[in-house]
């Protein structure tokens, strides 16, 4: 498990443009618009590890050239604030749902820059786990052995980074 | 930005590199004679510590050679770097 800085930024308030959230894995664009009005966008992940709860900021640079590429429009728009924060990455980037060699332990951790949306099905089938001490089927591929037998859930990159 | 510095070109932005991740990881010795546990632990497992961490970079856009950063993860701070036949400065942790 490596640690990473995940950064995002907002703009400043704007009318409404953008009514739904977008999601380019082509360009690599995540983008919604705030009720007020700002524009919320995820930039990448930092390839170095970190602590320090901000990244490189050629990351927030490329993101903008990113967003500018997919809506020109944006151009104007000017950034408010960035933040970063700590994602916790696997080596396949999937999470790692599952018993431990402790008995009694369980893990639900290596979310790393996708865990807010899969919580319902995290919860769930980890507290299946839990409950009966054997893995749900759908979170069984996701047991800690699977770095032990091979079977990664996918090669690192080809996991799916949508949000 | 980090500004890294490349023992054979020099202070560079963190863009002219590609990063590799911890040093120090000895190859196995007996490679045929590992069970998949101490494989796992060779490819997959590595320490992930909020401090001084030795790793690797590598200067793609600059002279392709890779080498040793040791790095502050808390602080960013770029402590020093030195060539792969070098040992980690300050002995290791
Ligand atoms: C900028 C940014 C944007 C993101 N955008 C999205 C998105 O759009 N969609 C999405 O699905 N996901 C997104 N994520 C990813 C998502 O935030 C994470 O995957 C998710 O928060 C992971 O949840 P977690 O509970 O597993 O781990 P974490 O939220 O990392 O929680 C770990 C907790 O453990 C605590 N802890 C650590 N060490 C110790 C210790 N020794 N003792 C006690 N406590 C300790 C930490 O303080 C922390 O509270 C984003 C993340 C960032 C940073
Ligand atoms: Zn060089």
């Amino acid at each position: 498990m490596q640690s990473h800085p995940l950064q995002a930024l907002v703009s400043e308030l704007h009318e409404p443009v953008h009514p739904t959230v977008v999601m380019s894995n082509h360009v690599h664009v995540y983008v919604s618009q705030a009720h007020k009005g700002e524009l919320v966008m995820g930039a990448g992940v930092d390839s170095y590890n970190g602590y320090g709860q901000r990244g490189s900021f050629h990351v927030i640079e490329r993101q903008m050239a990113a967003a500018i590429e997919l809506f020109p429009v944006f151009a104007r728009a000017h950034v408010l604030r960035t933040w970063g924060g700590i994602v916790d990455v696997t080596p396949d980037a999937s999470p790692i749902i599952g018993r431990t060699p402790v008995e009694n332990l369980y893990v639900n951790c290596g979310w790393g820059t996708g865990g807010f949306k899969a919580t319902p099905a995290a919860g769930w089938t980890f507290a299946h786990t839990i409950a009966t001490g054997e893995p749900h089927p759908l979170n069984a591929p996701f047991a800690l052995e699977r770095f032990t037998t091979g079977a990664l859930i996918d090669e690192h990159g080809a996991a799916a980074v949508a949000h | 930005m980090l500004l890294i510095t490349c023992p054979w070109c020099g202070p560079r932005n963190e863009t002219e590199y590609h990063y590799g991740g911890q040093a120090h990881v000895p190859h196995p010795e007996n490679p045929g004679e590992l069970t998949d546990e101490q494989w796992a632990a060779y490819v997959f497992y590595r320490d992930n510590p909020k401090g001084p961490f030795a790793e690797r970079w590598m200067h793609s856009i600059g002279c392709r050679r890779w080498f040793n950063v040791l790095r502050d993860t808390a602080t960013h701070e770029v402590l020093t770097s030195y060539r792969l036949d070098e040992p980690r400065p300050g002995g290791n942790r």
